[in-house]
């Protein structure tokens, strides 16, 4: 209970030494034996599907078509799921290995009493653990979109368009977005939790959850709240409405909207399409960057305002916990 | 005496129903040595981290070298350092990376920071092995870093806890000198121990918690004649009477007590040193003496003589309730 509840405000900055901490935490992350797996992981990963993707391009012969680049993060070959798919699935890892023992790490270690008798606020700690973890994992993601970009460039042998470059760098922030969202889960976690283990299995639990049983669920919950009884073309939209209204929770779906909208510029609507609703429509005319970005907006927020709300929840139990172990 | 450095007026913590530290009024001065010394669970620990802002008291007033811990933490924390027990380094990190994070926290620039983590490593004796990674140091040399580590906030005031635990005797005299070298350079220290033995012989003033109160406080000698009732023990060895010596020696004038010890084993309180008349008894009484020692008074006396008074009170109490 550092915060003082007393009318009178605290002295100085609550951001002093912050700057101190999120370099120590990039250092200790960019060194670490953890994050250097992971990292490989990533750029196998990156590697891997951007080979299959060009396999996948250059064997179609479709040569012809607009967003060539694009198609590097997206197109697949199986058994490999595309890299975007990929990375959905990796980068919640990546970002609970940053964070899980953030904070209880300290108290294990015994240096939190050492480093908080310093003159900086508890605000500045956790803050500076959440940017440090964040800088570093848009660090590792911007070297892998360059390596894909790279790897882009010797295999298609063209430029990309403006346009191009603007979306997958909105896919990049997009996916440091995502990460957010689970470092800040993992650090919430680190705060609640005494022992690391049980923080990285809560957070992989949690992750599990919405990777593999979300959905089902969500299908379940759809179907028996809004069941289909007679067939009528109301009832499937119904249905179909409450199951992409739930299914929105979980930030796996958000992230693949994002994505979709992001790096298919085809694509023109996430929700329902009905019929007289595309009366006029050019299909398959791709939108602009602009009103792609529009689309996602909701579900970009959405991410942020997730990870701000665990951020805070961490700040409060943070702030709450006794010094002494 | 020097400016007062701490003062607590009635602080007082409570975690729920359970009082951690009751009205404690402490008084520290610029350059003294001040021991809390209790058993764990004494109130010693919470004590500490109101006096650094790292806890909020639940009433009472704290001033820490004239600053408020709970309004200006910050002004506290860079000039007060503190040495929490069983210490944490990152021991993946050298003992000079370690240095330097915590400089930059208390915002040194570069350059200074650099010569004030040298002159630390000189002080305590670790620059042989300043770029060695902590993980490697054994526990005294972590207890010397720790001090290393809050030297390089030029402290005015350096606030242990139980440092000399886990560290074994020799070392913990070493540190013990350390420490003295410290206060003698104007630096005043608040340690807190339940090893009595081995702050006594550092501390200039010393205070009894128990129960999250501050029960008794002054110099050794001074606590000595409250509880002990008697400034001077004298420890004597003698053999050669069956009766043993309990009834000679308590015909002394000015003897308090005899305590029959081990055989042939007396120990004798008295207000004056009674050597001479001692041993002039035990000869007169025709037995043979061995050994005849002037005992300090040790804080274990002190402190187990306090305590069997409190918990008799205690259990007395008790019965009658």
């Amino acid at each position: 209970m550092a915060l003082p509840t007393k009318p009178k405000g605290r002295e100085g900055s609550p951001w002093t030494g912050l700057w101190a901490v999120v370099a120590k935490e990039m250092a200790d992350h960019l060194t670490s034996a953890r994050m250097q797996i992971l990292e490989i992981l990533i750029v196998l990963t990156a590697v891997g599907t951007g080979y299959a993707a060009l396999q996948q391009i250059s064997g179609s012969g479709n040569n012809e078509e607009q967003f060539l680049f694009l198609k590097l993060f997206t197109s697949a070959r199986e058994p490999l799921p595309a890299f975007a798919g990929f990375l959905g699935f990796l980068v919640p890892l990546v970002a609970i290995a940053l964070a899980f023992d953030a904070i209880n790490g300290e108290f294990n270690r015994r240096t939190a009493s050492r480093v908080l008798s310093q003159p900086i606020y508890r605000d500045a700690l956790l803050l500076g653990k959440f940017l440090g973890a964040v800088f570093t994992l848009a660090l590792v993601l911007a070297a892998i979109w360059l390596l894909v970009m790279g790897v882009g460039l010797l295999g298609l042998g063209l430029p990309p368009s403006g346009e191009e470059v603007a979306r997958s760098l909105l896919f990049l922030l997009a996916t440091i977005a995502y990460g957010g969202f689970w470092i800040a889960l993992a650090m919430l976690f680190s705060t609640i939790f005494r022992q690391s283990a049980t923080a990285a299995l809560a957070s992989i639990a949690v992750w599990l959850f919405f990777a593999a049983f979300w959905e089902i669920l969500v299908s379940l919950a759809a179907q028996s709240l809004s069941p289909i009884q007679f067939g009528f073309l109301e009832e499937f939209l119904a249905q179909t409405q409450l199951r992409l209204t739930l299914s929105r929770f979980s930030p796996n779906t958000l992230f693949a909207e994002a994505t979709m909208a992001l790096l298919r510029p085809a694509v023109r609507s996430l929700g329902l399409l009905l019929p007289f609703e595309l009366e006029g429509a050019v299909l398959g005319a791709p939108l602009p960057v602009g009103q792609s970005l529009l689309l996602i907006w909701p579900q970009l927020t959405g991410m942020i305002a997730a990870t701000i709300l665990l951020f805070v929840l961490g700040y409060v139990s943070f702030q709450r916990r006794e010094i002494r172990t | 005496m020097g400016n007062l450095i701490i003062e607590t007026k009635n602080l007082t913590k409570k975690y729920g129903d359970f009082v951690a530290v009751d009205s404690l009024n402490l008084k520290v001065h610029q350059g003294e040595i001040f021991g809390m010394l209790g058993p764990n669970g004494s109130g010693k620990t919470t004590t500490i981290l109101m006096l650094l802002g790292l806890t909020e008291p639940t009433s009472g007033e704290v001033q820490v070298l004239g600053f408020d811990p709970s309004r200006q933490p910050l002004s506290v924390k860079s000039r007060a350092g503190y040495i929490p027990d069983q210490v944490g380094f990152y021991d993946e990190l050298t003992a000079r990376e370690n240095l330097m994070y915590i400089a930059k926290l208390n915002g040194l620039p570069r350059s200074e920071a650099y010569k004030r983590i040298d002159e630390a490593f000189e002080r305590v004796g670790l620059s042989q092995v300043a770029d060695q990674r902590v993980g490697t140091y054994s526990r005294g040399m972590r207890q010397r870093l720790a001090v290393a580590d809050v030297l390089i906030k030029k402290p005015e005031l350096i606030i242990m806890d139980e440092p000399t635990l886990g560290l074994d005797p020799e070392l913990a005299h070493e540190f013990l000198k350390l420490s003295r070298e410290l206060a003698d350079s104007g630096i005043t220290i608040l340690l807190s121990s339940h090893l009595l033995y081995q702050v006594q012989e550092v501390c200039d003033r010393v205070g009894l918690f128990h129960r999250g109160r501050m029960v008794l406080e002054g110099t050794v000698n001074k606590l000595a004649q409250d509880v002990l009732g008697a400034g001077y023990v004298v420890r004597i060895q003698a053999n050669g009477s069956q009766a043993g010596f309990t009834e000679t020696l308590k015909q002394i004038p000015g003897v308090a007590n005899v305590e029959f010890k081990t055989p042939d084993t007396y120990l004798l309180k008295a207000t004056k040193d009674l050597r001479t008349e001692a041993a002039r008894a035990v000869i007169n009484a025709g037995g043979q003496l061995k050994s005849l020692d002037l005992e300090t008074p040790s804080l274990d006396d002190i402190y187990n003589a306090y305590f069997s008074e409190v918990n008799h009170g205690i259990t007395h109490e008790t019965k009658r309730a």
